[in-house]
């Protein structure tokens, strides 16, 4: 069952790697790293440590992702300037 | 787990090629989040013992005999650490990349060559 | 060119490297030395539940103070960077959905975030958990209204009274004569109670407060108009 979780959840993560390396658009590349650390989080809870998987899922994918958002706004606001 | 494991090094390779591929600012510290959280399964990897349980003692685990049937804490509690330290790193980098973008109005690295030999 | 070939060796040598510690990876069958006393010593001089949360504020409670340090110096510093901002914002506003819900969800999101870090020494999360719950709620008050203007008196007030109160249950530790952060400076209780694991709760809650008065800070300063 582990195992089953670990490399369904895997084949999604390096997918999602790819996708931040090579889409051309920004967000699009921030919304794939999101979605690694969502996915890492379940591998934590699975791998017996619930106090990472809660971290990464507030810290990894909510606060860093809109951390990124924000960046990616104000860089646009200057652009439009 | 020998798979959580191999997938934290493929997500840490891939983070590393990415930081030394790619030509924008921001996507190179989106590399560097996605290295950070190879590193972070590789680290849980390494505590996991299998059949057993979350280094949390209530009613799932026998009191006399815990030791034998809870995972390794003290990774958990570094890679706690390490995250919170990677949202703080990131968000100092990222505010850099606004700044630099003010002075340049660019993104591409190849346009710093201050630093540049 | 020369930059790609560099690129590729620079990986590859990676790979090679790091090949050795998957090929020669063995599983663990129990506790090493080291765990297991931190195990037997949560449950028996600690009586905490949460074997992490002993780990992180008793164990390795001077590193913790110094994360917290750290995650201090990246707000003053993303402060300094992104100062001087006089743009009048031409934003279109938030939704009428956005607005009404969130003024009834924040209230509710940081009573969440007060049990999660309180419960920190008997179920999983804690005080980095639950400032983070906390800061996502005014990161709500920050979405639904644009021309919102936090109380930066208040933020400040928070984030060092926590911060010098987390020194100095450390400091009546040494005080005590039983050593810095110690947390046997309360009662310890009983095992499994709300009101057990000495400071634990204590020295939880005040993280808890200083995270998220800190992120509150980090998310004002980048999202924000000022």
């Amino acid at each position: 069952m582990t195992l089953t979780i670990i490399i369904i959840l895997g084949v999604i993560m390096i997918a999602a790697a790819f996708g931040a390396i090579y889409f051309n658009k920004l967000l699009a590349a921030i919304v794939s790293a999101g979605v690694i650390s969502l996915l890492a989080s379940v591998i934590y809870l699975v791998l017996g440590s619930p106090d990472v998987a809660m971290t990464e899922a507030t810290i990894g994918s909510g606060l860093t992702t809109i951390i990124f958002l924000f960046a990616l706004n104000k860089v646009r606001k200057e652009n439009k300037k | 787990m020998i798979f959580s494991l191999i997938l934290g090094f493929i997500l840490l390779i891939l983070g590393i090629s990415m930081m030394l591929t790619r030509n924008n600012l921001i996507k190179i510290v989106i590399g560097f989040s996605i290295m950070d959280t190879g590193i972070h399964l590789i680290i849980v990897s390494i505590g996991y013992i299998r059949n057993r349980t979350a280094p949390i003692i209530d009613a799932a685990v026998n009191i006399k005999d815990a030791t034998s049937q809870v995972v390794d804490p003290i990774p958990s509690a570094l890679v706690l650490t390490a995250i919170v330290i990677g949202l703080a790193v990131t968000a100092v980098m990222l505010s850099f990349i606004v700044e630099m973008y003010k002075k340049t109005k660019s993104l591409s690295i190849d346009d710093y060559q201050e630093l540049k030999w | 060119m020369i930059r790609k070939i560099f690129v590729i060796f620079a990986i590859a040598g990676l790979i090679m490297m790091l090949l050795p510690l998957v090929v020669n990876f063995e599983y663990k069958d129990s506790l090493n030395e080291l765990s297991s006393q931190y195990v037997r010593g949560s449950i028996d001089d600690l009586k905490s539940q949460n074997v992490v949360t002993s780990v992180i504020v008793s164990y390795r409670g001077l590193d913790t103070l110094g994360e917290v340090t750290v995650l201090f110096l990246a707000t003053a510093g993303v402060g300094f960077l992104l100062k001087h901002k006089k743009n009048k914002n031409s934003l279109r506003k938030a939704s009428e959905l956005l607005q009404t819900s969130s003024s009834f969800l924040v209230a509710l999101i940081i009573l969440f975030g007060i049990y999660i870090f309180v419960h920190g020494h008997l179920t999983p999360g804690g005080g980095f958990q639950g400032g983070v719950i906390i800061a996502s709620a005014f990161l709500l008050m920050i979405l639904s209204d644009i021309n919102l203007k936090f109380n930066h008196l208040i933020l400040h007030l928070v984030e060092s009274f926590s911060g010098a109160f987390y020194v100095v249950v450390g400091l009546i530790g040494l005080l005590l004569g039983i050593g810095f952060l110690n947390i046997n400076i309360v009662p310890l209780g009983n095992f499994g109670q709300l009101f057990s694991a000495g400071a634990i709760p204590i020295v939880y809650s005040l993280i808890g407060l200083k995270v998220g008065a800190e992120l509150t800070a980090i998310l004002n300063t980048m999202g924000g108009e000022q």
